[in-house]
């Protein structure tokens, strides 16, 4: 099969490798219809999550056929359109129980790794390094995948594809992101980043009941997809003073939550940003948190930062006084997929939002090199791109 | 762990060997231990370092700790009940499943084979015996006098104390007879005792509670550099997985449309 393969950073390479095949009971084989780039599938490009090799299979969200299934498998049968989250969980651990799927103890083969860096390892995900398990990701016309009773989200009605497919990490992870500011009607929330995870925490903060959602990027159409979405926005390259700025909008109290919707690679102006981007640069931090500073910074007291944003390693300046001092709560991690797919296919097949207004690209696989350059340098006004495994190649 | 479980007379048990060695060998041998240890560069080595430190230590403190015994004891919570755990190790035929450098046991009542993928591929064999069990609470098990590996080992099962599962403690002893044995039982160990037991354990876990040990040895992967490829062709597969047979029948190549094709591509926003 054709798969996108790692090579480091800044070359990612369609190959031809070997069809995965059922290694446990539990497992099962997509053949994938349609796959899509994620912006934090940019952090591995950069180079700047560890433990990844020459040849892993990149991709984690993505939804096709079920077209083999292991001895014991239950609920899922060949022919299930389905889709499936990132995470891989086994359903049947402490956490699988207590709904903290992405806290699962039993996916990751590489669990020793993460417990020497985090103590405690974390569920494993599809294509996303070997201290998350090393799994081949779904960026490929073939992909195994574990627990299939577990994960995979049947799609009972006829929605295209496109409309579906982002239940699989995005769609959810803004959800999650918006859930966890604890929204009482009439809020304030703040959101940094206006990348896909951001828009759907914007659309989710609204559902949920805020009263106002400020968005702040500095790509215009990212910002006016978010003004589409039901946000305030700021463009935060015409804001010298970005709290005193959100400030004002929140009459002087600051925002009631504040979502970091960017994560380790964040952009920014200011002597800090500067100085965080010349230490991951000369390999001295893995992260540079310019946005988190900044949700720290503005949010008002006893309010909630809520981070989607993916961080892989140590913080420096991180301005724990303010957050002690104002008594901020914290929210994170990756997302338990489970507790929302379900929910959030429903609002899908009612109409209620249509996840596919943020593809600006679609590409046959072939192209995805293409498709990660031009969203990773933002080109061509591209906000979000999604992979066809089995299209032709050349020009899209 | 407060397991009462001599019951033999304490010239053959394996504790009552080793009080027998000196306390000088005690330093010495927990010295080099250390010094191994520290060798290592890693975290079982600085494990092995730290117990051959406290063993050199304690030695020279009171003289009745073994020579270079190695104690490793782990702790994980399953959260299954403890009698259907307790039932699955009781059979240790079960034990290579998840306790990778086992290769097979056989048993015969209270006493059993045990053999070992030795270095070079040379098996290690052994024979023990179940000293002492106590259904759903623990079993405690020993090799046999004149068995090449000198070992003893315990596990236990405690509730939970969140009410969830129950907690898992293996403890293992192993005593280093020195000379060539001395050597190969290290090899067998990969000198990291503390992360094989405790990688065990977590593959105990798994099977337990999922059902299925977590792998990926045998999923398709890219060219992979000479380094890369020399990591990975240590990695084997887990006993209870499916070893891979060649590639499926009804691959399809690219040309074959998938059933679902959603919208049409090409077509920009």
């Amino acid at each position: 099969m054709k798969a996108l393969c790692w090579f480091g950073k800044h070359d990612v390479r369609v190959e031809t490798v070997p069809d995965p095949v059922i290694l446990n009971p539990h497992d099962c084989i997509v053949k994938i219809t349609r796959t899509a780039i994620c912006g934090s599938d940019l952090h591995l490009y950069d180079g700047y999550i560890p433990t990844m090799e020459q040849g892993d299979i990149l991709g984690h969200e993505f939804m096709g056929e079920v077209v083999e299934v292991g001895t014991d498998v239950k609920q899922r049968k060949i022919g299930d359109r389905v889709v499936v989250p990132f995470t891989i969980a086994c359903g049947s651990c402490y956490f699988c129980k207590q709904q903290l799927w992405s806290l699962c103890d039993n996916s990751n083969p590489n669990a020793a790794i993460a417990e020497a860096l985090y103590g405690y390892s974390g569920s494993a995900l599809f294509g996303y390094s070997h201290i998350y398990g090393g799994y081949a990701g779904g960026q490929a016309q073939y992909v195994r995948v574990p627990f299939a009773d577990v994960g995979p989200l049947k799609i009972e009605s006829d929605l295209p594809d496109d409309k579906v497919l982002f239940l699989s990490d995005i769609f959810p992870t803004g959800y999650m992101a918006a859930e966890n500011c604890d929204i009482k009607d009439g809020d304030v929330v703040c959101v940094w980043g206006c990348g896909p995870v951001g828009q759907f925490a914007i659309r989710s903060a609204k559902m949920l009941g805020a009263g106002k959602v400020i968005a702040i990027d500095r790509i215009p159409e990212r910002l006016k997809l978010a003004q589409e979405g039901g946000a305030e926005i700021v463009n935060y390259e015409h804001a010298p003073d970005l709290i005193e700025t959100l400030k004002e909008l929140t009459g002087g109290r600051g925002p009631d939550a504040c979502i970091d919707a960017v994560g380790m690679e964040s952009h920014g102006h200011g002597i800090d940003w500067y100085s965080d981007r010349a230490k991951q640069m000369l390999g001295a931090s893995f992260d540079r948190p310019f946005a988190l500073r900044q949700c720290i910074q503005s949010c008002r007291k006893g309010g909630v930062v809520s981070i989607p944003g993916v961080y892989g390693g140590f913080l420096d300046n991180f301005p724990f006084g303010a957050a002690f001092g104002k008594g901020l709560t914290f929210r994170m991690g990756q997302t338990h997929m489970m507790r929302y797919m379900k929910k959030l296919l429903d609002h899908v097949e009612r109409g209620e939002i249509d996840p596919s207004v943020i593809i600006t690209h679609r590409l046959p696989l072939q192209n995805a090199p293409d498709g990660y350059s031009t969203f990773l340098k933002k080109q061509d006004n591209c906000i979000k791109v999604v992979l066809d495994p089995w299209g032709e190649g050349g020009n899209a | 762990m407060n397991l009462k479980h001599s019951r033999s007379s304490g010239e053959r048990t394996l504790n009552g060997r080793l009080k027998s060695i000196q306390p000088w060998a005690a330093i010495v041998g927990g010295g080099a231990l250390a010094a191994y240890g520290l060798s290592r560069k890693s975290v079982g080595g600085a494990a092995l370092a730290a117990v051959g430190t406290f063993g050199a230590i304690a030695g020279a403190r009171r003289g009745t700790l073994p020579a270079t015994a190695i104690h490793v004891q782990k702790t994980f919570t399953i959260d299954r009940p403890a009698q259907e755990l307790y039932n699955y190790w009781h059979n240790f035929e079960n034990l290579p499943h998840f306790m990778r450098h086992l290769k097979s046991v056989t048993t015969h009542g209270r006493y059993s084979h045990w053999t070992a993928n030795g270095p070079m591929g040379v098996p290690v064999v052994w024979d023990a015996e179940l000293l002492d069990e106590k259904p759903g609470e623990y079993l405690v098990w020993r090799s046999l006098p004149g068995s090449g590996i000198s070992n003893r080992g315990s596990v236990e099962f405690r509730p939970a104390s969140n009410g969830s599962g129950t907690e898992v403690t293996v403890a293992l002893t192993y005593r280093n007879p020195g000379g060539k044995l001395g050597a190969a039982m290290a090899k067998l160990l990969g000198g990291e005792p503390e992360q094989q037991v405790r990688e065990d354990l977590r593959r105990f876990k798994a099977l337990m509670e999922a059902g299925e040990i977590p792998t990926v040895v045998g999923q398709p992967e890219g060219r992979r550099s000479k380094m890369v490829a020399m990591m990975h062709a240590t990695k084997q597969p887990e006993a209870t997985q499916r070893v891979r047979k060649g590639p499926r029948k009804e691959t399809s190549p690219a040309g074959l449309q998938p059933k679902y094709t959603g919208t049409q591509f090409g077509g920009a926003r």
